[in-house]
């Protein structure tokens, strides 16, 4: 009875200990998202001059007034402000006083000029704006105000456009690989033709080259073809990259369906092409779905086939977003609403289609 | 009978073959005058973007179908025999043709450019690989690959495991899990902006504050604030947190998704009989998933040895921060060297191969889907 009681006990304080954990390593794991969609909402002004923390209640020195000395005081000397003995020396680094209020001298000691700070409540009252965003969708001239407070004028980076195009690169660079694939999987699992074995065995050994491997001899070829920066290449390039895993797969799935189902439509009279688009497409829906998560997030997120063989002509978003670093290293309230339009449809995608995307990944984790 | 089908004699039966003949050639002729044309306009149209977009995606996505259903709609005009015969290419004659200009031709023809110089001119032997193996760039770039390989695949799955693990026994499971693995559905390049935010520096001055959320916790315990990204050798660890974060829900998934698999009597038992929590761990979990241990380990060690993204983001592979893959890339866009370029490529291929086949022969025995 006593060990049953202490068992109970034990799995509820460990119950507690596992969440809490959890829940440490899962603030971790959010905080850098959430400061960069804080930030994306300030004004740049805000955001040169204090973290995107401060946005929430905290207790901070506010500036409450400042003293000029008159001339006489010597400034070498012990000085009486405000009650308080200090020199020049202490005051630089900060005097409390005694109700609380800091003195701290502001720049050399010419300057003769003593600040006043009290520690207060701040940051009910966030200054917040969609500004940002606008800015970055926008292909015009910004303006927007400095650390200094002086006006500062970018040309924007045209990220509704870059989005537009990486909508145009995903999604048949989505659809196209999975129709191929499809196909080839049904031919090797339920057609007889010379070499067959040889072929497939080909496929899955193709799933160890890395696309660097490809990149150089492929850009030859569209140069002398004058297909660079075309959508079709993009499309052509991330059908063949994505082809190995997908035919692979595919074919794990299509050559498991019931046989007797595929006879039964031979016997009536049906074709392949007919027991293909009839039969198996919508029979494959789940494996088909798990795929296509999975290649539209990473053609979504690509960079380096982008930026091979797009160039800088047609931007995606992915490098659109990396020229942004290059070009505004500095500018947070830009980079930060940039990052958050480029990750806005994956994580809808993620969100909605979570499921799915972890049987995909499950089932293909052997994509490098 | 014969003659009752064709009552007009061998002409007419001329005429509906050559009739057949032409209808053959003209379908794919008009398939192929729409989507040149729709190709034309494409290139050159000045139309809204948002029009273009549209017609591009209706245009492949309608173009690679109509293709299929054209060749197939040729092949099944001729007689049963020759259907039989040709239909499998038709089927599978796309993806080869695809597989064979895009990874099989691209690797002898990137064996062939890495024995050649800068312009793939003259043949130069094996001077590209003494570069690719011996050069000080080089031996950096290897250096740091190994640290990601190394600390990099550690704190993912090491991480992915115990996170699986706690979160087996909590009832919010699946709100952790999404947490975790929420990183997955960024880009790198996304991702490299996040941290960038969180490593930023300002430097010291008065009346700065930082507002990198690392060095703002570094000065609130008394430290001092650094310009993190370019201390080597420790830059790269910092950058390997980027991946640690983004990698280890795909660890905790494949790692959760075992342990699931692990009968609940057999934990249950061992634990009403007393057994701790660490014993459950390394004596009934750990041994129940070592395969799947092993497949999210090589598949990151892999990941590792590809990575490029991240270094070109966060630092172009300055301050010591240089890998393989962004060596590639600057050898083959920036300098112009094809030749080094492509004896890059096939030593990471050679690095690959080994770790792949093990990952194939362990993925062949998990069932997928």
């Amino acid at each position: 009875m006593s060990r049953s009681l202490g068992y109970a006990r034990r799995k509820q304080f460990s119950s507690i200990l596992v969440n809490l954990v959890l829940t440490i390593i899962c603030l971790a794991w959010l905080t850098p998202t959430f400061g960069v969609f804080i930030t994306s909402f300030r004004n740049s002004e805000d955001i040169f001059k204090t973290g995107w923390w401060t946005i929430f209640p905290h207790k901070e020195d506010v500036k409450v007034g400042e003293i000029k000395l008159p001339e006489d005081v010597d400034v070498n000397g012990v000085m009486t402000i405000e009650g308080a003995q200090a020199t020049f020396e202490e005051l630089r680094q900060g005097v409390t006083l005694s109700d609380g209020r800091k003195l701290v001298w502001f720049g050399n000691k010419r300057s003769r000029k003593v600040e006043i700070f009290e520690n207060r409540w701040v940051g009910f009252a966030a200054n917040l704006t969609l500004e940002n965003y606008q800015n970055v969708l926008s292909g015009q001239e910004i303006r927007f105000k400095g650390a200094d407070g002086k006006e500062i004028l970018r040309m924007g980076n045209n990220l509704g456009s870059a989005f537009l195009n990486s909508i145009a690169v995903a999604v048949p660079s989505t659809i196209i690989p999975i129709l191929i694939a499809a196909f080839a999987a049904y031919a090797f699992a339920w057609m007889n033709f010379p070499g067959r074995k040889m072929f497939f065995i080909g496929v899955v050994a193709l799933l160890v080259v890395p696309l660097q491997i490809a990149l150089v001899p492929i850009l030859q070829d569209y140069t002398r073809l004058n297909l660079n920066g075309t959508y079709l290449a993009i499309w052509l390039a991330h059908t063949g990259f994505g082809l190995p895993l997908a035919i692979y797969l595919l074919f794990n799935y299509i050559s498991q369906l019931p046989r007797e189902t595929l006879e039964a439509a031979f016997i009536d009279g049906a074709s392949h092409f007919t027991i293909f688009t009839r039969l198996i497409l919508p029979l494959s829906v789940p494996a088909l779905a798990s795929f296509a998560i999975f290649q539209f997030l990473w053609v979504w997120n690509d960079y380096l086939v982008a930026l091979v063989f797009l160039g800088d002509k047609t931007r995606v978003i992915t490098s659109a977003l990396a020229a942004m670093v290059g070009e505004k290293g500095q500018d947070w309230h830009l980079l930060t609403s940039g990052a958050f339009v480029s990750m806005l449809l994956p994580l809808t995608v993620f969100f909605a289609l979570q499921r799915y995307f972890v049987r995909g990944l499950l089932a293909g984790s052997v994509k490098g | 009978m014969q003659k009752s089908v064709l009552p007009d004699g061998p002409f007419s039966w001329l005429l509906a073959s050559l009739g057949r003949i032409l209808v053959s050639l003209i379908v794919p002729i008009l398939t192929f005058v729409v989507l040149w044309q729709g190709f034309i306009f494409l290139r050159d149209s000045n139309a809204p973007q948002l029009v273009i977009v549209l017609v591009a995606i209706l245009w492949g996505v309608g173009g690679a179908g109509a293709l299929y259903a054209v060749s197939n709609w040729l092949v099944e005009q001729l007689s049963a025999q020759w259907v039989s015969r040709l239909q499998p290419f038709v089927f599978v004659g796309p993806a080869l043709a695809i597989l064979f200009w895009f990874l099989a031709l691209p690797t002898l023809r990137t064996l062939d450019l890495s024995l050649r110089d800068a312009t793939a001119q003259r043949f130069v032997g094996l001077q590209n690989y003494v570069f690719a193996l011996t050069d000080r760039i080089m031996l950096e770039a290897f250096r740091n690959n190994l640290l990601w390989m190394i600390f990099g695949t550690l704190f993912c799955v090491g991480l992915g495991l115990i996170i699986a693990v706690l979160a087996d026994r909590s009832q919010f499971e699946s709100i952790y899990k999404a947490i975790i693995f929420m990183p997955m559905a960024i880009s790198f390049v996304g991702a490299g902006v996040i941290w960038k935010f969180v490593y930023t520096y300002k430097g010291e001055g008065v009346g700065i504050s930082e507002i990198g959320l690392l060095n703002a916790i570094v000065l609130a315990l008394g430290g001092q604030s650094q310009p993190w990204l370019q201390l080597p050798p420790w830059n790269n660890f910092f950058l390997i947190v980027i991946m640690v974060w983004l990698q280890t829900g795909f660890a905790m998934v494949v790692i959760s998704s075992a342990i699931k698999g692990i009968s609940t009597e057999i934990l249950e038992a061992a634990r009403v009989d007393g057994a701790n929590e660490f014993q459950v761990f390394f004596k009934i979990i750990i041994p129940s998933i070592q395969g799947t241990l092993l497949t999210v380990t090589t598949t990151i060690v892999i990941f590792s040895l590809k990575l490029f993204d991240i270094v070109r983001v966060m630092t172009g592979g300055n301050n010591g921060t240089n890998v393989i893959a962004n060596e590639f890339y600057l050898q083959r866009f920036t300098y112009g060297h094809a030749g080094r370029a492509s004896a890059i490529a096939i030593v990471l291929l050679v690095a690959v191969i080994p770790v792949m086949i093990y990952n194939l022969r362990q993925f062949r025995e998990r069932k997928a889907f």
